[in-house]
């Protein structure tokens, strides 16, 4: 057996990785990302003209999976899928909507206001509450697998280690600190939808200011509670709950202290309070001025 | 063109998850182990524990032996780490347990008559310093093996034209030839140059694929390690 040189042996790991489309519609033009599951490359559709992603797994079986998912779910915070297929050396690939834009922990670096965030999170709950009413869950939730295109549209991605309620479990599918304590070992067959509203929770931490306001601090918590039960029950609820924050009313998560139900009042009727403070002001006046002007 | 459409290489996996339960390896496990090891272990042996090429010797072959006749493997569980991590540990700790006056360690076994160790120990005179001698080498040993699994497979199925345009291309030490000089050069059209080329790629994925799952407790470590092998 002769020496393999390593710029033969690194030709040769490019070469057999590299896949095969020139049988299909699809020219690659580059690599835009590698995960756990696979790689993805940026292509050119020769027959509709237009980029795509193409996502080429390892494991033909679960790119198959992932394909059969995506075409459930058409919703503006999913990308969409347009073609699946497989390579000659029997990797399978799909084709999705290229999505132009930053990952949201790229897109966090520029450090949006927290009512931006928080209008970016709702949209990612609202994806994934989709997702879940039609009874898929996402599994590996994180900022690296939400994508923030250029109009704040968001897009949740890769939903390669998802499954249907009623599937078998994948064994430690996720990614820690975002994965839920039930997706790992024998608590895997318990996984149900609240694992993503772990990973939501997860989520909502990094978009948080350090030190965080209470009740967002509160909904985090609850959110990524240890037990499932202690969780909110949909992104729907978890969703509805950040919105009364922005909306500054009283959160299900926390109950708010007297100065502070006492300081919402006041933001809450600040118009009614000057008019009667005015109203007071003016009443003193008259009181006070009154004998003065007899 | 393309031949027999194979998905996936057959897994061997359950080789080395027998090989863990029972303790000991079958000889089948054994024969792909060392293949795929013996030369990573010994380089990493000389330059991790600047051991002489005499001790590094018999110390790959010390821990090879005990791999059969000893329960090292006994210890192997899929779920806490990959069976190149696992290996490469009781490497480590083997040599560590080695004092320099160690008793030669018995040879034996077909198995550990394909160490070439010369021949590695040329190789290690070129090698620059790196951090991670072993996996490295176990990356090309990978892939030496399924070339010439490569090489066999075209001689066994007619296509040797298929290997040679493929060894002249992606083996070249030099500069590579144009698609168009390699077609003059073997009288088919430029087409067949890339067809072949193709193929033969596939065919080494296919290769490098059926050695990793017999030297992989899954499909789950068997994935990790891809992108190990192919990732940059």
């Amino acid at each position: 057996m002769s020496y393999l040189p390593d710029r033969a042996l690194d030709h040769l790991r490019d070469v057999a990785e590299a896949p095969d489309f020139s049988a299909t519609r699809y020219r690659v033009e580059e690599e835009i990302g590698r995960g756990g599951m696979g790689t993805v490359y940026r292509a050119w559709d020769t027959q509709l003209e237009r980029r795509v992603a193409l996502k080429v797994l390892n494991a033909a079986d679960r790119v198959n999976q992932e394909a059969i998912l995506l075409a459930q779910l058409e919703h503006p915070g999913i990308a969409p899928i347009y073609d699946a297929g497989t390579l000659p050396d029997g990797r399978a690939y799909c084709a999705m909507r290229l999505i132009q834009g930053r990952r949201l922990d790229e897109f966090l670096r520029d450090e949006p206001a927290l009512p931006a965030r928080l209008r970016l999170f709702q949209k990612i709950c609202e994806a994934v509450a989709f997702a879940h009413n039609r009874g898929v869950i996402h599994c590996d939730l994180k900022p690296q697998n939400i994508m923030v295109g250029e109009f704040g549209e968001v897009f949740v991605v890769d939903w390669g280690v998802a499954r249907t309620e009623d599937s078998a479990p994948a064994l430690s599918a996720g990614t820690p600190p975002y994965m839920a304590p039930e997706q790992s070992g024998a608590g895997a067959q318990t996984v149900d939808t609240r694992a993503d509203i772990f990973a939501l929770g997860q989520i909502l931490r990094e978009l948080m200011p350090d030190p965080p306001p209470r009740p967002l601090a509160a909904i985090a918590r609850k959110a990524s509670a240890a037990d499932p039960r202690d969780r909110f029950s949909s992104a729907q609820q978890l969703a509805a709950d950040v919105g009364r924050f922005l909306d500054g009313l009283p959160v299900s998560s926390y109950r708010d202290t007297m100065p502070e139900r006492l300081a919402r009042f006041c933001r809450q009727n600040q118009v009614l309070l000057l008019l009667l403070g005015a109203y007071l002001a003016v009443k003193l006046s008259l009181y006070f001025l009154a004998p003065a002007l007899k | 063109m393309g031949g027999p459409h194979r998905p996936f290489p057959t897994t061997r996996h359950s080789l080395i998850v027998s090989a863990a339960s029972a303790g000991t390896m079958a000889r089948e496990a054994l024969d792909d182990v060392v293949a795929v090891y013996w030369k990573p272990a010994y380089k990493h042996v000389r330059i991790q524990w600047r051991r002489s090429n005499e001790e590094a010797k018999d110390l790959v072959q010390g821990f090879f032996t005990a791999l059969i006749e000893q329960q090292i493997l006994a210890g192997f569980d899929p779920s806490k780490a990959r069976f190149r991590t696992y290996l490469k540990g009781c490497l480590d700790h083997f040599v560590m347990k080695q004092d320099e006056r160690a008793n030669r360690l018995k040879r034996g076994g077909g198995a550990i008559a394909i160490c070439d160790f010369e021949a590695a120990e040329r190789e290690i005179a070129g090698t620059p310093s790196v951090e991670d001698v072993f996996l490295r080498e176990w990356q090309r040993q990978m892939f030496a093996l399924a070339l010439e699994d490569l090489r066999a497979y075209c001689e066994t199925i007619g296509k040797t034209l298929q290997y040679a345009i493929f060894a002249a291309y992606d083996l070249a030490e030099a500069e590579r030839p144009s698609y168009a000089e390699l077609a003059a050069q073997h009288g088919v059209p430029v087409t067949n140059v890339t067809n072949y080329l193709a193929w033969a790629r596939r065919e080494l994925r296919r290769m490098v694929l059926l050695r990793l799952s017999s030297v992989t407790s899954g499909d789950s470590e068997c994935m990790a390690e891809q992108r190990v092998l192919f990732g940059k």
